[in-house]
């Protein structure tokens, strides 16, 4: 029996998820020099996966990274299975009987809970649904932000954290020419928040935002980012850590703190303030939320691995508003094994394991749900480029004699089910891009699944349940 | 904006930023790497998969480092682009640990 990837045999892979993990596993697999098949399967009928629902959207010089995943789809030895969902319909069972190989790549969606009282009361909601929002992701279309609010806090010392922040602030003409969602611009429009905070658990080193985000919010008009000199001040373990690998940013970091701690209040702007060694231990309201009980932390252990323990000092301010980004979770899938405490797929160099540690033949990870949430987007094209290594190294143990594409379009045109391809998402994105026109906007994306499908078809692109 | 190589770079090359560059912005030579900015979206991921600390986002530039930025412009220009991790330079290990890191 040959190997998969040689002449007449090619080696078929089912990536499931299309964001920059999955983009980058199929890129790295197209480059392998083998002869491959490469069925990229996407649960939405639009691909991009957190460049399209979580880049904001006045960051469009990252977003254009799309036009990278354009090119790799373009490949003709690439198909697009956009509409398709793993779990629903398509199994991890069967996906398995029909492909060499599967690479996982469904990120991390789900958000983590503070786990404090108050935490159901309306007007505390997770970051990333913000963020979803606004973005036009199709789960979140309908949730109500209330924005006659005056005190927004948001929880968090990451990126998404920041992110929020700043469309919080910014002024709405700034969006008005990026593809926020329709209805995200009209709320942000008549947004009463007048008063931002940041609160985050560690210190200005431990934080993970980049210097680019953070310098961001100094450039909002209008607004002034405001710190507590004392909360700059570093202990030696921090100290120490200034200089650590996994500390790159923070030196950065700490400067652009400092400017910001050093300026002179501005009585015209508008307060970011930003709270470190803080953590909300309560939330409380009659009907909705009203108040934060935050509680002071102070670092203390080895430099590299210092925790917060509270001190017992509080403080309580006002809140309208609470958005927490305190991280994310991947899902699990029905039919792979799941690592409940790091909410990712349990992995050995991107082979999947089960909880006895054995290799799931055949089953690979990739970005977020593999490595949990932390990098950029080219972090993942790295973390892809590894994993597909290891697949690569593993054909001789592949089991052979796989349908592949052709048995996948065969069951899903028995269920005919909408299968979008990569010509139908291109009539979405003409679509969207002619609804934006009208308002001055690169796209008006469409927020509902249906109205997605709806554009792919009108426009005549190809459904295989039709063809089959 | 864009992100910058500096000297660092040179004798090492160790190309771990070019695996995670997105959009495949780095070029190369025969000692080091560059990054062509009308091409790099500023994703920073480079930054940190550096071993030798030679990346910056060209806001970051010290005084005495704004040349690199007109340095990688050029020199984007004219060597091929890299998309895949070579092995490093020899005698990169040395360098870096002149360089003390």
């Amino acid at each position: 029996m040959s190997i998969p990837g040689t002449e007449g045999q090619p080696l078929r892979v089912a990536i499931v998820g299309s964001g920059p993990g999955g983009f980058y596993a199929a890129e790295a697999l197209l480059e392998s020099g083998l002869q491959v098949e490469v069925d990229l399967i996407e649960r939405l009928p639009v691909p991009f996966g957190l460049v399209r629902f979580g880049v904001a959207p006045d960051h469009a010089k990252l977003k254009s990274v799309t036009a990278v995943f354009t090119q790799i789809a373009e490949d003709p030895r690439l198909r697009f299975f956009g509409n398709v969902e793993l779990g629903r319909d398509v199994s991890v069972r069967q996906l398995g009987a029909l492909y060499h190989a599967v690479i996982v790549a469904t990120g991390a969606a789900g958000d983590r809970r503070l786990g404090i009282a108050g935490e159901h009361l309306p007007g505390v909601h997770a970051a990333g649904d913000f963020v979803g929002w606004y973005n036009g992701r199709p789960e979140c279309a309908d949730i109500q932000f209330d924005l006659d609010q005056e005190v927004a806090v948001v929880i968090g010392q990451g990126n998404v954290a920041i992110d929020v922040c700043r469309i919080l602030a910014s002024p709405i003409d700034a969006l008005r020419r990026t593809d926020i969602a329709a209805h995200a611009l009209d709320a942000l429009a008549r947004s009463r928040v007048r008063e931002i905070h940041l609160v985050g658990r560690r210190g200005p080193v431990q934080a993970k935002f980049t210097p680019k985000e953070l310098r961001e919010l100094g450039a909002l008009p209008g607004w002034q980012p405001r710190v507590d000199p004392g909360a700059l001040v570093l202990n030696d373990a921090s100290q120490a850590e200034l200089a650590m690998p996994g500390f790159v940013h923070a030196p950065r970091n700490l400067d652009i703190l400092r400017g910001f701690a050093q300026a002179p209040v501005e009585d015209g702007r508008r307060p970011l303030h930003l709270h470190f060694h803080r953590a909300p231990v309560a939330l409380s309201g009659r009907s909705r939320i009203e108040r934060i009980e935050l509680e002071a932390q102070v670092l203390s252990g080895e430099a590299g691995a210092q925790s917060a323990t509270p001190t017992g000092e509080r403080l309580s301010l006002p809140a309208g508003l609470v958005l927490r980004s305190v991280g994310y979770r991947g899902t699990p899938l029905p039919g792979l094994p799941f690592d409940l405490v790091r909410g990712a797929l349990p992995h050995r160099d991107g082979r999947i394991v089960d909880t006895g540690g054995t290799v799931l033949r055949g089953w690979y990870a990739t970005g977020w749900i593999k490595r949990g949430p932390t990098g950029v987007i080219g972090t993942n094209r790295a973390d892809s480029v590894d994993t597909v290594a290891g697949l690569l190294a593993d054909l001789a143990q592949l089991d052979t004699l796989k349908a592949g594409r052709a048995g996948l379009l065969a069951q899903l045109s028995a269920d005919r089910r909408k299968v979008i391809d990569f010509a139908g998402w291109r009539a979405i994105a003409q679509a969207e891009a002619e609804r934006g026109r009208a308002g001055g906007k690169p796209a008006e994306k469409f927020v509902r699944v249906d109205d997605m499908l709806e554009a792919a078809v009108v426009a005549g692109a190809p459904r295989s349940w039709e063809r089959a | 904006m864009t992100h910058v190589v500096t000297d660092n770079c040179r004798g090492c090359r160790y190309t771990d930023c070019v695996a995670s560059c997105p959009v495949a912005c780095f070029h190369v030579n025969e000692v080091r790497v560059y990054i062509d900015p009308a091409v790099c979206i500023d994703c920073s991921a480079c930054i940190p998969a550096c071993p030798v600390h030679a990346i910056f986002e060209e806001f970051d530039l010290a005084d005495d480092q704004q040349h690199w930025i007109r340095i990688n412009a050029e020199a984007a220009q004219r060597y091929p682009v890299i998309r895949t991790r070579l092995a490093p330079l020899d005698g990169a290990d040395a360098r870096r640990q002149q360089l003390g890191l």
